[in-house]
């Protein structure tokens, strides 16, 4: 595939942020580390009777490829530890933390590392990776849109659903879904 | 004879019974499966068990609800003339105490999952979504409703003791029908 032209202009347009649409996808090229400050990495999971259960996890660590040539090689790297997990609620945070869920004493780290990333339009991208989670790792698949670019920085908008029982994390089912939405920003800085 | 549903002047029905020993196994059930879950090192068993807690806390409000519906609709058997003048004050007092804890128990425990911060909805059996009562979620309401529960479980347990060694001493030591008549139920006869 050649360089292609990010057709910005048009979201650029809807943001009013004319940088956008001097972009191309040369000018992103390149290898980003995951900025925790600019970063967020929030799960909802639906709650039996309606409503949802939030949390979010404070410390993770990562890297962003962009490819010069070729969107398809370009690779997302992300490392979360869940024992930053936070709910708002002191308790659900140790069990979460506990064997019922992460067991995080033993299981320090959830990976995610990219296997392919399919561009899906002008400014988004399917990213299929192997997570791995409490020593099993499955494909899973999320939805990436660009969402910033600015000199250095990259700042992508990541959604997708992961069901926890394949991670022996069925706990709870079916009070709360075994359908893990995540919703992700995830800013680089290039360097 | 047949065996009849409804109790008669000295005899209960075998549907009195039969609820009698339910509730009754159910209850001390309860207060084991309360004490264990508690207590257990497994956050994952323990939530587990708790949901089953709950599953059979809203089992016994029905069955309760049946019994004292059923109770208020039939007529009491008469205790037998060789109970004595103390015991026949004390006993309508212990059963009514008896039926208090077995409503409030319960009730008790909605409460708590009801003003819980964990918002942990109850789902009995898996079956359906139990909906809280209507009452303002805080940590001091948990707390409260927490410890009316732990007591309320406790003072229950002893009421219930009371009610056994009672049924022995009759059986055994006053050597009257009031034990066995909570196991065969009355015939039509009677």
């Amino acid at each position: 595939m050649k360089p292609r032209i990010l057709g910005l202009a048009a979201f650029a347009a809807c943001l009013a942020m004319p940088v956008y649409a001097a972009v191309a996808l040369s000018d992103a090229a390149g290898s980003y580390t995951i900025s925790p400050s600019g970063s967020s990495i929030r799960f909802t999971i639906g709650k039996a009777g309606g409503g949802g259960f939030d949390g979010a996890f404070g410390r993770f660590k990562g890297t962003i490829r962009i490819d010069n040539s070729d969107v398809g090689r370009s690779r997302v790297d992300l490392t979360i530890y869940p024992e930053s997990v936070g709910t708002g609620q002191g308790r659900i945070d140790s069990f979460l933390r506990s064997d019922a869920v992460f067991d995080s004493a033993n299981n320090p780290e959830i990976q995610f590392r990219s296997t392919s990333v399919t561009r899906t339009g002008d400014t988004t991208a399917l990213v299929t990776g192997r997570l791995t989670a409490r020593g099993k790792t499955f494909s899973e698949k999320f939805s990436a849109e660009l969402d910033g670019l600015k000199s250095g920085t990259i700042k992508f908008h990541v959604t997708g659903k992961v069901l926890r029982s394949r991670y022996g994390m069925d706990v709870g089912t079916p009070l709360y879904s075994n359908v893990v939405d995540f919703d992700m920003t995830l800013m680089g800085k290039r360097g | 004879m047949q065996s009849s549903i409804t109790n008669t002047a000295t005899r209960y029905g075998w549907a009195m019974i039969l609820l009698h020993w339910l509730i009754g196994v159910i209850f001390i059930g309860q207060f084991v499966l309360g004490f264990v879950m508690m207590r257990i090192e497994s956050q994952r068993t323990a939530f587990e068990l708790i949901q089953l807690h709950k599953s059979f806390g809203f089992l016994l409000l029905g069955l309760i609800i049946l019994r004292v519906a059923w109770r208020l609709g039939n007529q009491a058997p008469a205790l037998p003339p060789s109970v004595g003048a103390l015991e026949r004050r004390a006993a309508p007092l212990a059963h009514f105490a008896l039926y208090a804890f077995q409503i409030a128990l319960p009730l008790s425990g909605w409460a708590l999952v009801s003003v819980s911060t964990l918002e942990i909805p109850t789902m009995p059996f898996n079956q359906f979504v139990m909906p809280d009562l209507p009452l303002a979620e805080s940590d001091a309401a948990e707390s409260f409703w927490t410890a009316a529960h732990w007591y309320l479980a406790y003072a229950g347990i002893a009421l219930v003791a009371l009610h056994a060694a009672a049924a022995l001493r009759h059986h055994f030591l006053l050597r009257d029908n009031v034990f066995k008549r909570m196991i065969t139920p009355s015939s039509g006869g009677e």
